[in-house]
């Protein structure tokens, strides 16, 4: 694979390529081996939701895709790009290009209005002020939420909360939607309009989406459910 | 680069308004930082004052004339004779009256300090009629100029504020005699201020100093007139004395005293220094660790590593630059202008001064306060830069 991929899907149509990764974590003088050869492959376009028991390695794996994190051993490919080979300045820019992610607790910064915490990902591209403001109107509008652009976060509810942080997510157009339990803390209802949100987003919009969930509700909602189990795959489950 | 610049300002603005969340914290830091500025500046406002009550302004053309082992006027002595000779020199200005030049003595006195009662020795200066024309900048403030031939003194202004018995109309015992203040004089805020001057002529008789005197003042035609006039009085077979310029004479007079307050400063001021460092430092750490996951956050959108280091230290920065600022200001109205005496070691006379928070002091003060704050937010955010986005997003 080269390192010029610019995050578009290969000629087949894979858009993430993991690739015999393994990640071994340190506790003293313990090893745990959280992922251990793990191979994925994730279509462009796809919805694909990761489940698995607790430490079977979703988030690892997830942080690994988003470059949050390095294999061990073995490749991470998104559209080509190499993500183990980048240095860690090249890495952060990648990810301002190319990945949006949605948070289980929302991560949203306390001290910043509603559309200002939007606005974040917009200030590392050269778009003037006013162009950042258009997009950051067009996400917040996406998300229902035009109407709370000058709220911040501690007057918001958890659902508006997480809406929010998929308006950050989406706001810079990114390749690939990263969501780490994204309705982990929101009751159902809540829930169940962040999931139509991301199903609105993949149908409509046309974003590959990879979802991490404890939840067989919200992994439904999926094009595809793989399940992780003591570091490597176990099962897929097309939807 | 305005790319970069824009990360540096998002962040920074981040930081910056956090700081309410945290005021316990920021509070210390900004007390412990105004607390070392506020010391500092304190101290060597004596030292700045020191300076500058032995500095004289204006055009350096003033002489002044010693016996050539002497190294202050108490150790010298001039004849008569010698002091003619002097005042015939070539570059020596003249006035209506004759050369400028003003054989003086220079005799300690004991008087009793305001602030404590206990004794000091203050110089009483005799001197000749040309005297207030060589310095230039003497002023009778209140009441009149001392008749010469009459017991009669001057005093400095400094000196009246600090010594006891030294108001106008008092009389004052000087060996055997009694001497009455018949006036007050101000001399551009310098040396001359903390003395007292008579008449020489009264003064020799009354300290048995025979037809001698121990300096000899002169104001030159110009300030290059120096090196002619150096000259003429060095090559003089007659003479065996040294000819310094006043600047130059009253700056080395001050050196030794100068440079101990400066030292005291600065050590008591380093001390408070690294304390505040110690509290800049705990107060940025705990402001990283509060923001673990805000900062992993941005770093996970695509912020790198420099501007979350930059912005930490210059959140650092702007707590230590207000603790300078209110150290500084804290300073300057508690000390400026604060009036004191202390004795001159290399003269065993004492000079009163006035407290001075210059400029460049402040200067230097808001200095001291960004290194702290600039040392003391770095380590913190090297942290911060270092932490590990993947684990630190889930804290909190």
């Amino acid at each position: 694979m080269s390192n010029s991929g610019e995050g578009g899907p290969g000629a087949n149509g894979i858009l993430v390529r993991v690739d015999g990764v393994d990640r071994t974590f340190h506790r003293g003088a313990e090893e745990i081996h959280v992922l251990d050869g793990l191979d994925l492959e994730v279509p462009q376009g796809e919805f694909l939701a990761l489940m698995g028991p607790s430490g079977s390695g979703k988030t690892t794996l997830l942080n690994l895709i988003g470059g949050l994190d390095r294999p061990t051993r073995g490749s991470v490919a998104i559209g080509g790009d190499r993500l183990e080979s980048m240095s860690a300045r090249r890495l952060a820019a990648w990810r301002a290009r190319h990945v949006g992610l949605v948070f289980q607790f929302y991560n949203l910064l306390p001290v910043l209005s509603a559309a200002r915490n939007v606005e974040l990902p917009l200030l590392l591209t050269h778009m003037s002020g006013a162009e950042r403001r258009r997009h950051v109107a067009v996400a917040l509008e996406v998300v229902g939420l035009s109407h709370r652009a000058n709220h911040y976060p501690r007057t918001l509810s958890g659902g508006e909360q997480q809406r929010v942080g998929i308006a950050r997510a989406i706001v810079s157009d990114p390749t690939l939607l990263l969501c780490d339990e994204p309705t982990g803390d929101l009751d159902r209802k809540a829930g169940d309009e962040i999931l139509d949100l991301l199903q609105a987003l993949n149908a409509q919009h046309g974003k590959t989406i990879i979802m991490v969930t404890h939840d067989p509700h919200a992994s439904a909602r999926a094009t595809r459910t793989v399940h992780l189990d003591k570091g490597q795959l176990s099962m897929e489950a097309p939807a | 680069m305005i790319n970069w610049l824009s990360q540096v300002a998002a962040v920074t603005l981040f930081n910056l308004r956090t700081i309410p969340q945290r005021r316990g914290a920021a509070l210390a830091a900004i007390v412990g930082i105004a607390g070392v500025v506020a010391v500092l500046v304190g101290v060597l406002s004596i030292a700045e004052g020191f300076r500058a009550a032995m500095t004289i302004t204006g055009p350096d053309d003033i002489a002044i004339v010693l016996r050539a082992s002497a190294d202050t006027e108490m150790t010298s002595g001039l004849s008569r004779e010698e002091t003619r000779l002097i005042a015939d020199a070539p570059g020596i200005a003249r006035g209506p009256e004759g050369p400028l030049a003003s054989a003086e003595l220079f005799v300690m006195i004991n008087l009793p300090k305001r602030s404590t009662g206990t004794d000091a020795n203050v110089p009483l200066r005799g001197v000749q009629r040309a005297a207030s024309a060589i310095r230039g900048d003497m002023t009778i403030v209140e009441g009149r100029n001392f008749e010469p031939g009459r017991n009669e003194v001057i005093v400095g202004a400094g000196a009246a504020r600090a010594f006891a018995g030294l108001d106008l109309g008092h009389t004052i015992k000087v060996g055997q005699s009694q001497w009455k203040v018949v006036g007050i004089f101000t001399g551009g805020g310098g040396a001359a201020e903390s003395e007292i001057w008579t008449d020489a002529a009264v003064l020799q008789p009354a300290y048995q100093r025979g037809d001698s005197f121990q300096s000899l003042y002169a104001r030159l035609e110009s300030p290059d007139s120096f090196a002619s006039f150096k000259d003429a009085l060095t090559t003089d077979p007659r003479l065996k004395v040294k000819v310094v310029r006043q600047r130059e004479f009253l700056a080395e007079q001050s050196t030794m005293i100068t440079s101990f307050i400066q030292t005291i400063g600065f050590f008591i001021a380093a001390l408070m220094a690294l304390g505040a460092l110690f509290g800049a430092l705990n107060t940025m750490y705990s402001a990283v660790a509060d923001r673990t996951r805000e900062i992993a956050t941005l770093r996970a959108l695509g912020f790198g590593a420099a501007p979350v280091i930059i912005s930490i230290m210059l959140e650092s920065l702007v707590l230590s630059l207000i603790g300078g600022a209110l150290g500084s200001a804290v300073a300057y109205f508690a000390f400026n202008g604060f009036t004191a005496s202390t004795i001159n070691w290399q003269t065993f006379s004492q000079i009163a001064f006035a407290f001075a928070v210059t400029p460049q002091l402040l200067v230097m003060a808001v200095v001291w306060a960004a290194v702290i704050g600039l040392v003391g937010g770095f380590f913190p955010a090297i942290r911060a830069a270092r932490l590990p986005i993947a684990s630190a997003l889930r804290e909190g």
